[in-house]
């Protein structure tokens, strides 16, 4: 079955294949945050952040951070976006709530980006980073559970705490509304 | 897989060619399982009703999926005026891909899994399920009418909330397992009946039903399929789609069904284990001493196994269906956060707790075991075994129980004989 096999192994296919949903995934991620900046329709806008947010767990993937990947898209796509579709649909008066940016606006935002993209390459291009070869056999997500409530469990119970006051504040402010009408 | 079903043959075209037959046979999957799910479960509804179901097409109906989604395809494919037509688009696309994309984790045998190596098996499906709701909310919000925003708005605050529960009776079960891999949990699993992870100690037990439940409404499967409750919204989020775009709905929620009672299956019951661990026996033989197809065979029996679980789970979500009224919104989410919510979160304690403090053996095959060697017995964790034990014979007791109930039915022919639609001699 020789024929069959021509010159490239599975490995050199694997990378190939690597590279191309490399390319996919950032164009998907780009591409559609930039949507989210420049559509109107504020629905649209969260379509958009979804589409981002699965190109960036899609490379994660890549990266062999499945754990990452799947919270990514647990917290973010499935958790915090359908909250946000939600407020919308809650709160819009007209069926497609559009936002019209003032020109004032638009100049704030896009200074604000330049200056945070001039952070961002800087940092990038005088940091040094090294490659480093990742574990492609499975990730240690048992060290993660055991980091997580070991050495840094003072912050997670500290952020679990957060999440608790907000959620009695959440159930207090419903109450009291009830209470007046 | 394809290392062990052709070792031999290697190469660029050879992986590409594999991949796109894998593609077709995933494909295939989902829509042989919605064909045949939604035949099932007319012809269950049916049955239930006194009525015959599809029984035009083919034999017994079976062909009915097939002319129906024929006259899908041939049918106008419309937008309403007011829509958002991109999203209105997009949105069958969101809800149809998700439960496609969970397959290729699910453990139908040893090494009848797309992805074995995926770690975070588990979490991965739940995440990728977690996707699926987008499209619901995006169907109901983009038709721009009012039916399909409040069906669409049940679904965001339906499936935002049972989501909790479904993660934490999991996680109930994933602590007694101690791994998110679906292909080691099969392996687990594979001792017998007191090995599989519902028998492993009460907590996880109790863990099962609260999944089942949370699993129906996160489906939204009745009785909890308030987004498209026929009697309130017309259809819900899909009232306003016609033709194909209509059936990705359909193919998206049963695949949906199949993968959460796969998972359901792979978790909690065993896997591609049959209840004697003969399976697992033989595979640890075979695995030791390859032999031609040998684990082949063993992974196509698997396979059936595996699927005959996951088939009963969704008849029994089907049965459930056409049984139970609709609850009202607000009753279905008393539901989940004042009743399922707090009880899961005992379970998980609870279960955290026993697998602290009792120990125990997981996987030993029940013939390993010697009865008269007290010894060993003291050293297997008797308290565990006993709970297995005893969890194990509760199973099987209420399994046979029905078993009987739907023997005596069947028997006695109690409940066949006065159906109505059987034709009434005239005169």
């Amino acid at each position: 079955m020789n024929f069959l096999a021509l010159t490239t192994s599975t490995a050199d296919w694997s990378a190939a294949a690597g590279v191309t949903l490399f390319y996919l995934f950032a164009a998907l991620s780009v591409v559609s945050a930039l949507s989210v900046a420049v559509s109107k329709n504020i629905v649209r806008a969260a379509v958009g952040l979804l589409m981002s947010l699965l190109g960036v767990a899609g490379l994660y993937f890549l990266l062999h951070a499945e754990f990452l990947a799947a919270v990514q898209l647990v917290v973010y796509a499935g958790g915090t976006l359908i909250l946000i579709v939600f407020g919308i649909m809650l709160t819009s008066k007209s069926p497609f709530s559009h936002y019209e940016p003032k020109t004032r606006e638009v100049v704030i935002a896009i200074g604000v980006g330049m200056v945070l993209l001039a952070a961002i390459v800087g940092a990038i291009l005088s940091g040094p980073f090294a490659v480093v070869g990742v574990e492609t056999e499975g990730y240690p997500i048992t060290q993660l559970g055991q980091a997580l409530l070991g050495d840094y469990l003072v912050p997670f119970e500290l952020a679990s705490v957060l999440l608790l006051a907000v959620m009695i504040g959440a159930a207090y402010l419903a109450k009291s509304r009830r209470r007046e009408s | 897989m394809r290392a062990l079903l052709f070792p031999q043959w290697d190469g660029l075209w050879v992986v590409l060619a594999w991949n796109a037959l894998l593609v077709g046979v995933f494909v295939g999957i989902v829509s042989v399982v919605g064909m045949m799910s939604i035949w099932a479960e007319r012809k269950l509804a049916g049955h239930m009703q006194s009525r015959l179901g599809p029984n035009r097409v083919g034999p017994v109906g079976l062909l009915q999926s097939l002319a129906d989604g024929l006259k899908l395809m041939l049918k106008e494919d419309l937008i309403p005026q007011g829509a958002d037509r991109l999203l209105f688009r997009l949105a069958p696309y969101l809800s149809f891909i998700p439960p496609f994309v969970a397959l290729i984790v699910l453990p139908f045998g040893p090494q009848f899994v797309y992805e074995s190596r995926l770690s975070v098996g588990l979490f991965w499906i739940l995440a990728i399920l977690s996707v699926e709701i987008m499209g619901v909310i995006l169907a109901g919000w983009a038709s721009n009418n009012k039916w399909s925003i409040y069906g669409a708005m049940r679904e965001a605050c339906q499936m935002v909330s049972y989501e909790i529960p479904l993660g934490l009776s999991i996680i109930v079960a994933v602590a007694a397992a101690g791994t998110l891999n679906l292909v080691e949990l099969g392996h687990l699993q594979s001792g017998g009946l007191h090995t599989w992870l519902i028998f492993r100690n009460p907590f996880v037990f109790m863990a099962f039903f609260v999944y089942f439940v949370a699993s129906l409404a996160s489906n939204k499967r009745a009785p909890f399929d308030l987004p498209e409750s026929e009697s309130e919204l017309v259809a819900g989020f899909h009232t306003e789609y016609s033709g194909m775009r209509f059936a990705f709905f359909f193919f998206a929620e049963y695949t949906a069904v199949f993968v959460v009672s796969a998972i359901q299956v792979a978790l909690f019951l065993g896997g591609w284990n049959d209840p004697f661990g003969l399976l697992g026996q033989w595979y640890r033989h075979a695995a030791a001493a390859p032999r031609g197809m040998e684990i082949f065979w063993i992974n196509v029996v698997a396979a059936a196994i595996f699927s005959a679980k996951t088939t009963l789970i969704v008849f029994v979500q089907m049965w459930l269906r056409w049984t139970l009224p609709r609850p009202r919104i607000d009753q279905v989410l008393y539901a989940c956060v004042k009743v399922l919510l707090p009880m899961s979160c005992v379970l998980l304690l609870g279960g955290v707790l026993w697998e602290y403090f009792v120990p125990s053996r997981l996987g030993a095959p029940w013939f390993n075991y010697q009865p008269w060697n007290v010894y060993q017995w003291w050293k297997l964790a008797p308290g565990s075994l006993l709970t297995q034990g005893l969890l194990s014979l509760i199973g099987l007791g209420v399994v046979l129980w029905l078993t009987a109930a739907m023997l005596h039915a069947a028997i006695t022919g109690r409940g066949l004989q006065k159906r109505l639609t059987d034709p009434e001699p005239l005169g």
